[in-house]
């Protein structure tokens, strides 16, 4: 958690990875990164071909390089994504066959192979991109640039709230935990670490819900009425045009080369 | 004038025995009321019912003079009386200071400017300048408790429930928070433990027990 001196005057509010956001990404209006992004995020899905996402890996390390977030801490993000996508290569490869003359077997597939590397470069190329444009705005200004982007209330909320209180249910838990090892508890594999663990989800799940119940009410005593007021407004620059010209102008491109019918396709 | 009348009230929570047993309890305007109690006596129980929070099983709430029991009749007695939980965590629901104490203000229907002059100078009626960026999970304990009683006073109350208010606090800011109080125009009546704070910030002291009130 972070630490404050306690009379300190009031620090900068800390951006969505708790890095220092000193890059030209960082100035940018987040409305305009989060439309890119999105646009962006759809393409690669969409492509076919390994070549565009390709690019699009290319790319999102430029601008990770641009966004200077730090390499060390685009290493450790990149591990942790790239984490989830090492078991598609582990399943993907192979395949079962079932029948009268192959018998029951796994096989080498050449095809697997092929879709986990097309998922491998998309999933890098838009999870390089969000880091590297959205990772640099606090994460406050991307709430607040969904709502006037007028994404509906309830999600944008939902997001707020969760956030916010899953630093209370993460404190909550880490408490809970710290009264289990002052009681000795040493967790194993047997049923007593189970059990144990069972009922500290329990207690988190009840606390959750009551402590759910207690945040409305302190709304309603505050005249909460369903609405949820935006204080910052953000305010369009120039460079936030040029930005989204170059964005958008990038994804036709790349759109352009996936589908323009061109030779390498 | 009457704020908040309780008559006859009787709360038990599920599948326990009763907590207020016909319990009557009046907050007027210019009052200043100390609460004692034992745990588990009520005290918490009794503010959630003045507030609406929970209904009782039997006896009437009144707020202004009008007998409340819906959500809707509620409402105008929680513009003129702010309420303190217990828990600041419970409160503090926005990520930025300057937005959770603007949340009151605006849902009065005050304007973005007048709601931002009012986060500036209730902020600075607790000694917390400049506190309006700072994010609200990364405050201390004794912080959120002050900028929640900030985001009831933005509201401009005639009245607050204050649930043990001084919990939490060092010395320097239990005191600021005191003088901020007793300095104001406000009416409460106040929950605490500390028997000396009560003596020395409120006109009577009542203390709760067996389901009731008593001078």
């Amino acid at each position: 958690m972070a630490k404050h001196p306690k009379h300190a005057g009031p620090p900068e509010p800390r951006s969505l990875d708790h890095a220092p956001a000193a890059g030209p990404a960082a100035r940018l209006d987040p409305r305009g990164k989060v439309v890119v992004v999105f646009a962006y995020s759809v393409l690669m899905a969409l492509c076919p071909g390994p070549l565009v996402p390709a690019v699009g890996v290319a790319l999102g390390l430029a601008l990770a390089a641009w966004s200077r977030l730090g390499w060390r801490l685009l290493l450790k993000r990149t591990l942790a994504v790239n984490s989830f996508v090492a078991f598609l290569w582990l399943f993907l490869p192979w395949q079962l066959t079932l029948g009268a003359e192959a018998g029951f077997g796994v096989v080498y597939n050449p095809d697997g192979v092929r879709l986990a590397g097309l998922i491998t470069l998309k999933a890098n190329a838009i999870f390089l991109a969000v880091v590297a444009l959205l990772g640099s705005s606090h994460i406050n200004d991307i709430f607040h640039a969904l709502a006037h982007l007028h994404l509906p209330a309830k999600l944008v909320t939902l997001f707020v709230l969760f956030y916010r209180y899953l630093h209370v249910m993460r404190l909550e838990y880490l408490r809970l935990r710290q009264a289990m090892a002052m009681r000795c508890f040493a967790p194993g594999s047997n049923l007593h670490t189970y059990k144990s663990y069972a009922q500290l989800v329990g207690v988190l799940l009840v606390r959750s819900i009551e402590r759910s119940e207690r945040v409305y009410q302190a709304m309603l005593c505050r005249g909460f009425r369903g609405t949820f007021w935006l204080l910052d407004h953000f305010v369009w620059r120039p460079a936030d045009t040029v930005f989204c010209v170059l964005g958008f102008a990038a994804i036709i491109l790349l759109g352009l080369m996936q589908w323009g019918g061109y030779p390498w396709n | 004038m009457e704020l908040i009348r309780l008559e006859g009230v009787s709360y038990a929570y599920p599948g326990r025995p009763g907590v207020l047993k016909e319990l009557d309890f009046t907050l007027s305007e210019g009052q200043r009321l100390g609460i004692v109690g034992p745990n588990g006596a009520g005290k918490s129980t009794l503010f959630q019912l003045c507030m609406g929070l929970i209904k009782p099983q039997a006896g009437t709430v009144r707020g202004l003079g009008q007998p409340c029991s819906s959500e809707k009749d509620f409402r105008p007695l929680r513009q003129k009386v702010g309420y303190l939980f217990q828990d600041p965590d419970d409160q503090l629901f926005c990520l930025t200071v300057a937005e959770d104490v603007a949340f009151g203000p605006l849902n009065l229907g005050k304007g973005r400017h007048q709601a931002l002059h009012l986060v500036s100078s209730t902020l600075k009626s607790l000694g917390l300048e400049g506190y309006e960026r700072r994010v609200t999970y990364q405050l201390s304990g004794g912080e959120k408790r002050l900028i929640s009683l900030a985001a009831v006073l933005a509201m401009q109350p005639t009245a607050v429930l204050l649930d043990e208010p001084s919990t939490g606090l060092d010395a320097e800011r239990a005191q600021a928070m005191e003088r901020a109080l007793v300095d104001s125009e406000l009416s409460w009546a106040m929950v605490s433990h500390d028997r000396d704070l009560l003596e020395r910030t409120c006109h009577k002291v009542l203390s709760l027990q067996d389901g009731r009130l008593r001078a």
